[in-house]
C-alpha cells in the first residue's frame, strides 16, 4: 500500500507536535511516566517468557505480571493526583499522594510475595 | 461298599478295577432307621409289604404287637367287599411273610374274586397285582385252586402291551412306557406260566424269550463293571430312576428263570446287575432300600442265576509286616457260596497294560471261609497293582446255577519301607568338592555349610525298595527357607536309584531376591506306598549373595497375621504426580537478564531527565528522618525478599507490623516537613 507523501508528512508532523507538547510536561510527571513504561515492559517480557515455556507454575506467572500491572496502575493514580493541571485534586498535597503510593505498593508487594510461592 | 480307584491309567483297561462288598450290618441298621415303625402299625399295606420283605431278607425280627396289628389289617383287607387288586396283592404279600392265620375258605374266596377281576383287567398293573396275588395264594395254601382256565388269552393281552424297543406300556390306550413296566410285565408273564392249567402256545413262549433278549438292548454300564437299567422320568408315583427300574427287571428275569428252569442271559450282565446294587451303598429312602434288598434277594434265592461276589478283606498290604492277601467269595447277601477255588491269574502294574501271568491258586481256610494268598508273586514290589482273580467252581453242575463272571480285577496297594542310602550334601566350587557332609536319613541331621554365589550346592541320595529295586516317590522336594521367611522349593530329580539335585547359586541369585544370610534346608520324600515317608530338616547354609541392584524385584511380603494388632501394616505405594516439564536453565537465565533490562533503561532514563537530590533535607533532624524513611522502605522490601525465601506469613506480618509503625511515623514526619518546605517556597 503506497502512502502518499502527504500522509507521511502528516504523520511526521503529528509525531513532532506530540513530542514537543510532551517535553512541556513537568519533570516529576515524566519520571512517573518512565516508571509506568518500565513496569509495563517488565510485564511484557514475563508474558513472552510464559508464551515460550508454558504456564507452569501459573501462580508465579500471575504474581509477576500482576505486580507489574499493579504498580503501573498505582503510578498512574499518583500521576493523576500530583498533576497540577488536574482540578479535582487541587487541595491534595503531593506528599500525601506519594505516601499513599508507597503504602499501596508495600501492601501490593506483600500480597504478590505471598502468591509467588 | 465300593472303593473307586480314580487312577487314570487304570481306566484305560477295559473294566476298571473296583471292590464290591456284600450286604453288611450297615444295611440292617439303615433298614431299622428308614422304615420308621411306630409300635402301633404300618401306615399302609404297601409300606408294610416293602418293610417286611426287607426285614425278612436282612433277618430282622419285628415286635409281636406290630405283627398282630398288621395281620389284623391284612384280614380286614382280604375280607373287604370291594376288593382293590393292589391292596389284595400287598395284603397277601404281608401275610406270606408274617405267616398270618388265614382260613382256607377265606383264601378260596379271595382267589375266586381275583380270577373274576382278571376278566375285567385292563392295565398292566391290574394284571400284575392279580396274577401276583394268585401266585402268593398258591405259595401259602397249595390246596386252593388258582389255575387259570384261559391262560392263553391273559398271556396274549399282557403280551400286547410290549413295544419293540424293549419297554412296555401300562395300558393299551396310554402311550406311556417304561422299563419298570417291562420288569413287571415279565414277572406277570412268568406268573401266568406257573399258574397255567393247559399249555400255552409255543409261539408266545418264543416271543417272550425274544423279549427277554431285547431287554438287554436298553442296558447301561458304569466303568467299574456295573450294569443297570434307567428310566429317568417322573410319573404319578414319583421319580422312577435306575434303582426301581433295574430292580423291577431283575425281579422279572429271576421269576422267568424259575418258571422256565433256565434262561439265556450272559453271565457278565448278571454279575454287573448284582454289582450295581452292591455299588449304590446304603440308599437314602426306604423305597430304594427295599428295591435294592429285594433285587439282591431275588438273585440269591433263585435257582439258576446266583452271582458270586469276590471281595477283599484289605486292599493295602504291607511288605514290612508281611501281610497276606485274603479274599472272600460269597453270594450278594453275604452267605457262603459253594465249594470253589480262587486263582490269581494276572498281576498288572498300575500305569502299564503289561501283565505278568501268574496262575497261582489261593489256599482256602475253611474256618474263616477265606482264600489266602500265601506269598506275593515274584516281582511284586512297593507300588500300586491290579490283581485279576478267577473263580473256579468245584462241581461242574454248579456252573448252571452260579455266575462267577470271568476275571475280577481288584486294585491292591503294596506298601513297604524304602531304604535311603548314600545321602550326602556337598558344596562345589567349579565342579570340585569343597565341603562334604554325610547325612543320616531318615533321621535327624544338622549340617552347617557356607557358600557364596559362585558355588553350587549338591544333594544326593539313593532310594531302594525292600526288593532292591529303584523307587520313584511321588514327592522328593528340597526346600530352602531364608531367616526372613522367604521360601524356595526345588524338585529332586532322579536317574534310576540315584536322586540328585544341584543348585547353581549364580543362576539363582535373582530368584532368591539377592537375600544373603542363613537358609534352613528341609528334605521331603513321600509316597502313598512308602511306609517311612519323611520331612526332615537337614541343617542350614549361610549364603553370601551380591547386593541387589536398584531395579531388582523385592522379595514377596510374608503373610501378615491379621490378628496381630501391632504388627506391620500392608504397605501403601504412593503414586507421585509426574513432574511438569521444565524449561532449559539457559533460557530461564536469559530471561532473568532480560527482565532487568527495562529497569536499567528506567535508571538511564531517570539520569537523562536530570534527576537530582536537591530537595533532600540538609539540616540534621529532618535529614535523619528522611534517611530513616528510605531505610524503612528498603527494610520492608528486604523483609519481603526474606518472606519469599524462607519466612512464613505470620513472622512476616509481625515484623511488618513493627516496621510499618516505624515507617508510618518516620514517613509522616519527613513528608510533612517536605510539604511545609514546599508550601513555604510557594508562599514565598
Amino acid at each position: 500500500m503506497g502512502r502518499s507523501p502527504a500522509t507521511k508528512d502528516d504523520a511526521q508532523a503529528l509525531f513532532h507536535s506530540l513530542r514537543s507538547a510532551y517535553s512541556a510536561t513537568p519533570t516529576n510527571l515524566k519520571i512517573i511516566d518512565l516508571y509506568v513504561v518500565f513496569a509495563v515492559f517488565t510485564a511484557l517480557i514475563q508474558v513472552v517468557y510464559m508464551a515460550i515455556v508454558g504456564s507452569f507454575p501459573f501462580n508465579s506467572f500471575l504474581s509477576g505480571v500482576l505486580s507489574c500491572v499493579g504498580t503501573a496502575v498505582l503510578a498512574v493514580c499518583l500521576r493523576i493526583q500530583v498533576n497540577k493541571e488536574n482540578k479535582e485534586f487541587k487541595d491534595l498535597p503531593p506528599e500525601r499522594a506519594f505516601a499513599d503510593f508507597v503504602l499501596c505498593n508495600l501492601v501490593l508487594h506483600l500480597v504478590i510475595m505471598n502468591f509467588l510461592g | 461298599m465300593k472303593d473307586f480307584n480314580p487312577h487314570p491309567s487304570i481306566a484305560s483297561i477295559c473294566d476298571a478295577a473296583a471292590i464290591f462288598t456284600p450286604i453288611s450290618e450297615a444295611h440292617r441298621s439303615a433298614a431299622l432307621e428308614l422304615f420308621s415303625i411306630s409300635d402301633a402299625s404300618f401306615s399302609s399295606l404297601e409300606e408294610a409289604s416293602e418293610a417286611l420283605r426287607t426285614f425278612e431278607v436282612l433277618g430282622i425280627e419285628i415286635k409281636p404287637e406290630l405283627k398282630d396289628s398288621t395281620c389284623k389289617s391284612v384280614v380286614d383287607a382280604l375280607s373287604s367287599a370291594s376288593p382293590n387288586s393292589k391292596d389284595l396283592y400287598h395284603a397277601l404279600r404281608v401275610s406270606s411273610v408274617l405267616k398270618c392265620e388265614i382260613s382256607e375258605e377265606a383264601l378260596t374266596g379271595v382267589a375266586s374274586r381275583i380270577k373274576d377281576s382278571i376278566k375285567d383287567a385292563k392295565t398292566l398293573l391290574d394284571f400284575y397285582y392279580s396274577i401276583g396275588g394268585l401266585v402268593l395264594i398258591k405259595g401259602q395254601a397249595s390246596e386252593v385252586d388258582v389255575l387259570l382256565e384261559n391262560a392263553d388269552v391273559v398271556f396274549r393281552s399282557v403280551k400286547d402291551l410290549s413295544q419293540s424297543d424293549g419297554k412296555w406300556r401300562y395300558s393299551s390306550n396310554n402311550p406311556e412306557s417304561s422299563i419298570y413296566a417291562a420288569g413287571r410285565a415279565l414277572e406277570t408273564l412268568s406268573g401266568i406260566i406257573t399258574l397255567k392249567s393247559s399249555d400255552i402256545d409255543g409261539n408266545l413262549i418264543e416271543a417272550l424269550k425274544k423279549d427277554v433278549v431285547k431287554q438287554f438292548d436298553n442296558i447301561k454300564k458304569y466303568d467299574d463293571g456295573a450294569y443297570y437299567f434307567d428310566d429317568q422320568f417322573v410319573d404319578a408315583s414319583g421319580y422312577q430312576g435306575a434303582v426301581s427300574a433295574t430292580s423291577s427287571v431283575v425281579r422279572g428275569l429271576t421269576s422267568l428263570a424259575s418258571a422256565f428252569g433256565n434262561i439265556n442271559i450272559p453271565g457278565d450282565k448278571i454279575l454287573g446287575l448284582a454289582r450295581f446294587f452292591l455299588g449304590i451303598g446304603i440308599p437314602g429312602t426306604g423305597k430304594d432300600l427295599y428295591y435294592q434288598i429285594d433285587a439282591l434277594a431275588c438273585f440269591d434265592q433263585n435257582r439258576v442265576l446266583v452271582p458270586l461276589i469276590l471281595s477283599l478283606l484289605a486292599s493295602v498290604l504291607s511288605i514290612t509286616s508281611q501281610d497276606k492277601l485274603q479274599v472272600k467269595v460269597t453270594t450278594v447277601l453275604g452267605s457262603t457260596g459253594p465249594s470253589l477255588s480262587v486263582k490269581l491269574m494276572q498281576v498288572f502294574r498300575s500305569g502299564s497294560k503289561d501283565a505278568s501271568i501268574i496262575n497261582q491258586e489261593l489256599k482256602f481256610d475253611p474256618k474263616e471261609a477265606v482264600h489266602i494268598l500265601d506269598t506275593l508273586p515274584v516281582g511284586v514290589d512297593v507300588g500300586e497293582y491290579v490283581f485279576a482273580f478267577e473263580i473256579f467252581l468245584s462241581d461242574p453242575e454248579h456252573k448252571k446255577i452260579y455266575v462267577t463272571g470271568g476275571r475280577t480285577k481288584v486294585p491292591i496297594y503294596v506298601t513297604g519301607a524304602v531304604k535311603v542310602e548314600n545321602a550326602k550334601v556337598e558344596v562345589l566350587e567349579s565342579d570340585t568338592v569343597e565341603t562334604e557332609q554325610q547325612l543320616a536319613l531318615p533321621g535327624k541331621n544338622d549340617v552347617s555349610l557356607t557358600a557364596n554365589h559362585l558355588q553350587k550346592l549338591r544333594l544326593s541320595f539313593q532310594l531302594t525298595t525292600p526288593l532292591q529295586n529303584p523307587f520313584k516317590p511321588h514327592q522328593a522336594l528340597l526346600k530352602l527357607r531364608h531367616e526372613s521367611g522367604v521360601e524356595h522349593v526345588f524338585v529332586v530329580g532322579n536317574s534310576g536309584k540315584r536322586f540328585e539335585i544341584t543348585l547353581d547359586f549364580l543362576g539363582l541369585v535373582e530368584s532368591f531376591f539377592y537375600l544373603s544370610g542363613k537358609y534352613n534346608m528341609e528334605l521331603t520324600v513321600g509316597d502313598a506306598a512308602m511306609e517311612n515317608s519323611f520331612l526332615q530338616p537337614l541343617g542350614h547354609i549361610e549364603l553370601d549373595l551380591p547386593d541387589a541392584p536398584e531395579k531388582a524385584a523385592r522379595p514377596p511380603a510374608q503373610a501378615i497375621d491379621p490378628y496381630l494388632r501391632h504388627g506391620p501394616k500392608p504397605e501403601i505405594a504412593h503414586i507421585f504426580r509426574p513432574q511438569e516439564k521444565r524449561p532449559p536453565q539457559e533460557l530461564s537465565y536469559a530471561f532473568l537478564g532480560l527482565v532487568f533490562v527495562p529497569f536499567l533503561a528506567f535508571l538511564a532514563g531517570l539520569l537523562r531527565l536530570g534527576v537530582n537530590m536537591k530537595n533532600f533535607p540538609t539540616s540534621a533532624v529532618p535529614a535523619t528522618f528522611a534517611i530513616l524513611f528510605h531505610g524503612g522502605i528498603a527494610a520492608v522490601l528486604v523483609l519481603y525478599v526474606l518472606f519469599w525465601l524462607k519466612l512464613d506469613l505470620f513472622t512476616t506480618l509481625k515484623t511488618l507490623g513493627v516496621l510499618g509503625m516505624l515507617l508510618m511515623f518516620v514517613g509522616h514526619r519527613t513528608l510533612s516537613y517536605l510539604a511545609s518546605a514546599s508550601a513555604k517556597v510557594k508562599s514565598a
